[in-house]
């Protein structure tokens, strides 16, 4: 199988991979089956907490795959995170059927208090799970193929194109904030009851989320290693390095962009797909332009171009708010914006940068 | 009680005021209103404030005491009354010793009539006006006659103007049909409200064909005047818009023209200037109308300043990675938020308006332009010129235009490129700042104000084409009235995303925005 040529050389990544390994099969573990008194058990709130981290993680790589290889600063890929994780919540909703606080087996309590008689054609067929997680995938990776088309083909980049990635999501989370489209305005969704039949709120359905987020970056993290040792992945940092002279040579710049794009978006729909079970909440909020460059700002600090360098760095900067805002709240943006600096100016290179052995990119 | 009015009367100085007053404590209700008129119709200046207390039911008698007839206030004790015609107290006393004036509707018609009569005469023209529209709105024979004389010897242009509306508004309801024809004529293409209800009121009502005919050509007329002025406000609301954008984008262009670099915090070094509106308003309390002149240059100095440390310590180190510096100077801008945050204030503070600015032009009855938005117009063309001249004119204007053309060449030339880029930087952050004085007048004043500009101000240099300041003025300009013209139908926040998605869909077809560089500066 191609994982072996994937991973060989990438010392960081078979570590990563290892301790996700790990982690995945002990955590489980240590809170269903240690007793609450023990030292070594797992709360469940970390355990929830771990895998929205590992959805991060997964986002992250997303970031890095079109950052660090293709060299696209995307500041819109909050935004497929965002449309995946609706799409999953979309799911949940209809989950709730008539146990809403209005009992409507069909419409969501936010289209009966807008006073809607049916429900929106767009809403059809997220009651099959199926049909949701297609949909996950689907939107954000059709829009990121129609968006990268236009931009790609116009040959808008650099800065230009960070900003319209951003303009994107500031646009998709001015429209989502409107009641008129269908999916619960300001308040979003939320309340969930049950995925698949289990229920949200219970210790397994927990451990089991989190331990599909981990497959879902071990996995994907897999695919963008393969990518990125393809060749595919080596026309696509001749892109990031000499774009000009790749299409001189005889590429179709363009192709490869729109098709890398595309597939980084498919990755943060996953992510968001993962999301929003374990928050139990979705609102455009996840859309706006401040989320979409704060996880530009993980995989600089784990170090771009690396892939698990956008895993530690999502972990860690994670952590380091939960934390932080638990302690100082004030401190967090001096220490936010301090980090973005600092690692612009400092450390180039990221987290990664201090390892010894320097693969080939 | 009418005799013990009689005595008391007959010791003042027999007026036509002091005659008729008695009537008013008359128990029949037409003698009251005979009161009324003749009170009316004396002219005299002190019958307008007895008028208006009776209407208000100010208006008391008392037995057996002089004068009967008194104003009452509600005081502790219960009622404190005065002489109506003097003003002098008169003591507290009891609600039942006295009796309040009874109206009925015919009798507040009257006073109203009257009232409005009386104010016809005032001295101010502005009470005058008043009067007139007062009349317009329940018009009786009386009350056209009334207008009419006013108007034979109103010498006031503005004053004349609403009397002959006054006239034809009163004439479409009681006047013969040559009277109704010869007002909707006068009427015809009247942008005042009053003047459009009558018309509307005489079409519903009206029984001869021709006057009919006339009155709904009018109304059509009207019609699509109004339509016209409320094109001309949407436009004049979109080029408030713009000039807004243009302000914010100005700086931002400079930057981004000649460096290549994002400036993230744009929109922080805005707020800095909108904060230090605020400090030097409250560093000089009582000179709010003048403060606004020591807070353009402040603001100036203040963003510029802090322009140039971001440029000196971090930016300078990041040329030629435009993407990093992105990164940077958005960590920038949350520091900037947080410090405001912590050193002034999490909640939005209050920024005075000079008085100056408040209030607004009325260019017809249908369309009044405000002042403070018409200020930042000014103000935004101001910023422009100077700019401009500054660029083209001076010795700084063409280095940096030399090192946005071409930095190399600039060098070997002699232009020391990193000292022009410090003052370009804190000269587009300068002017940030004093946009930021400009938004303090129009939106609140948060440490979040900068964050909803940064995205909007690149769109404008985005669509304007970078490193052109006539590009930047007229994509502003064109994006801001863009947006007002479709927000009515579309709704605020959807003409926000369309915008946004024709930005998208027009750098497809013009990369390089509207207004490309040309040359070899063209491909960075």
């Amino acid at each position: 199988m191609g994982i072996v040529k994937a991973l060989k050389g990438d010392t960081g990544g078979q570590v990563m991979l290892a301790v996700l390994l790990v982690v995945t099969l002990v955590v489980p573990v240590l809170n269903l089956a240690v007793p609450e008194t023990s030292f070594w058990h797992v709360s469940t709130y970390t355990v929830t907490l771990l895998g929205k981290y590992l959805t991060y993680a997964l986002l992250a790589v997303a970031v890095d795959l079109v950052w660090g290889y293709l060299g696209i600063l995307s500041l819109g890929h909050g935004a497929f995170f965002a449309l995946g994780g609706y799409a999953m919540g979309m799911y949940l909703m209809r989950q709730i059927g008539d146990r809403g606080v209005y009992g409507d087996p069909i419409l969501p309590d936010f289209m009966v208090f807008l006073n809607w008689k049916e429900l929106p054609w767009f809403w059809n067929g997220f009651d099959m799970f199926w049909f949701a997680a297609l949909m996950a995938i689907l939107v954000p990776g059709v829009l990121a193929y129609v968006f990268g088309y236009l931009a790609f083909r116009s040959r808008v980049t650099g800065v230009y194109l960070s900003i319209i990635t951003q303009a994107l999501t500031y646009a998709l989370m001015l429209a989502f904030f409107r009641n008129e489209m269908g999916f619960g305005g300001n308040n979003g969704l939320t309340d969930f009851k049950e995925l698949l039949g289990f229920d949200l709120q219970s210790d397994g359905t927990r451990a089991g989320l989190f331990m599909a987020s981990a497959a879902a970056l071990a996995l994907g993290y897999l695919a963008c290693r393969m990518i990125v040792t393809s060749r595919l992945g080596r026309v696509a940092v001749a892109i990031r390095d000499a774009e000009s002279r790749t299409r001189f040579i005889g590429y179709r710049v363009e192709r490869v962009k729109v098709a890398i794009f595309a597939f980084s978006a498919m990755l943060a729909g996953v992510a968001g797909a993962l999301y929003v079970p374990q928050v139990g909440i979705i609102n455009p909020g996840e859309f706006s332009p401040l989320n979409s460059i704060e996880l530009v700002i993980w995989v600089a600090v784990g170090g771009r171009a690396t892939l698990y360098g956008a895993v530690v760095g999502a972990l860690m900067v994670n952590y380091g708010k939960s934390t932080f805002t638990a302690m100082f709240p004030e401190a967090w943006l001096f220490a936010l914006g301090a980090l973005f600096v600092l690692v612009t100016l400092l450390l180039p290179r990221g987290i990664a940068g201090w390892l010894p052995a320097r693969r080939a990119g | 009680m009418i005799l013990a009015g009689m005595t008391w009367w007959g010791t003042a100085a027999a007026g036509a005021l002091e005659e008729a007053l008695p009537g008013l404590a008359d128990r029949a209700f037409p003698a009251k209103q005979q009161a009324v008129q003749a009170l009316a119709a004396t002219g005299d200046s002190r019958a307008l404030p007895i008028l208006e207390a009776l209407l208000a039911g100010d208006l008391y008698t008392r037995e057996a005491a002089d004068p009967p007839l008194v104003l009452a206030r509600p005081s502790a004790a219960g009622l404190r009354l005065s002489d109506p015609l003097t003003g002098v107290d008169l003591g507290e006393v009891e609600r039942a010793t006295v009796k309040k004036i009874p109206l009925n509707n015919a009798l507040r018609t009257a006073l109203r009539g009257g009232i409005a009569a009386l104010t016809l005469s005032s001295p101010d023209p502005a009470v005058r006006s008043r009067a007139a529209k007062d009349l317009m709105r329940d018009p009786s024979p009386e009350s056209v006659t009334a207008l009419r004389a006013r108007l034979e010897q109103e010498q006031d242009a503005a004053v004349r103007t609403t009397l002959v509306l006054a006239v034809a508004v009163a004439d479409l309801r009681v006047g013969t049909p040559e009277a109704r024809l010869a007002a909707v004529a006068t009427l015809e293409g009247s942008l005042y409200p009053e003047a459009r209800n009558g018309l509307t009121t005489l079409i519903a009502n009206e029984t001869d064909a021709d006057v009919k005919a006339a009155a709904e050509r009018a109304l059509t007329a009207i019609d699509a005047r109004l339509t016209w002025n409320a094109r001309a406000e949407t436009l004049f609301f979109g080029l408030s818009l713009g000039s807004v954008l243009v302000l914010a984008a100005i700086g931002l262009a400079i930057t981004f023209g000649v460096m290549g670099v994002i400036n993230m915090a744009h929109g922080e070094l805005m707020m800095l200037g909108a904060y230090t509106t605020y400090l030097v308003q409250q560093a000089l309390p009582g000179w709010v109308d003048y403060s606004l002149f020591v807070a353009i240059p402040a603001a100036f100095i203040v963003s510029g300043l802090f322009g140039i440390a971001i440029e000196r310590t971090v930016i300078r180190f990041l040329y030629g990675r435009p993407l990093e510096t992105l990164l940077a100077t958005f960590g920038i801008s949350l520091i900037l938020q947080q410090l405001v945050r912590t050193t002034i204030s999490a909640q939005n503070v209050a920024v005075e308006n000079p008085s100056w600015m408040s209030g607004s032009l009325q260019i017809n009855p249908a369309l009044a332009l405000t002042y403070n938005r018409l200020y930042i117009l000014a103000f935004a063309l101001l910023v422009f010129v100077a700019l401009l001249l500054i660029l083209k004119r001076t010795a700084l204007g063409l280095q940096v235009r030399a090192v946005s053309q071409n930095r190399a060449m600039a060098r070997a030339m002699g232009v020391r490129s990193a000292r022009v880029d410090a003052l370009t930087f804190g000269l587009g952050a300068g002017i940030a700042g004093v946009a930021g004085v400009a938004l303090s007048q129009l939106t609140n004043v948060g440490p979040n104000m900068g964050q909803a500009y940064i995205i909007d101000s690149f769109m404008v240099v985005v669509f304007g084409g970078v490193g052109n300041l006539w590009g930047t003025l007229i994509g502003g300009m064109t994006l801001g009235v863009a947006n007002k013209f479709m927000e009515p139908w579309a709704g605020a926040v959807l003409a926000k995303i369309l915008v946004l998605v024709f930005i998208i869909l027009f750098i497809q077809k013009r990369p390089r925005g509207l207004f490309p560089q040309r040359g070899r500066a063209a491909d960075g």
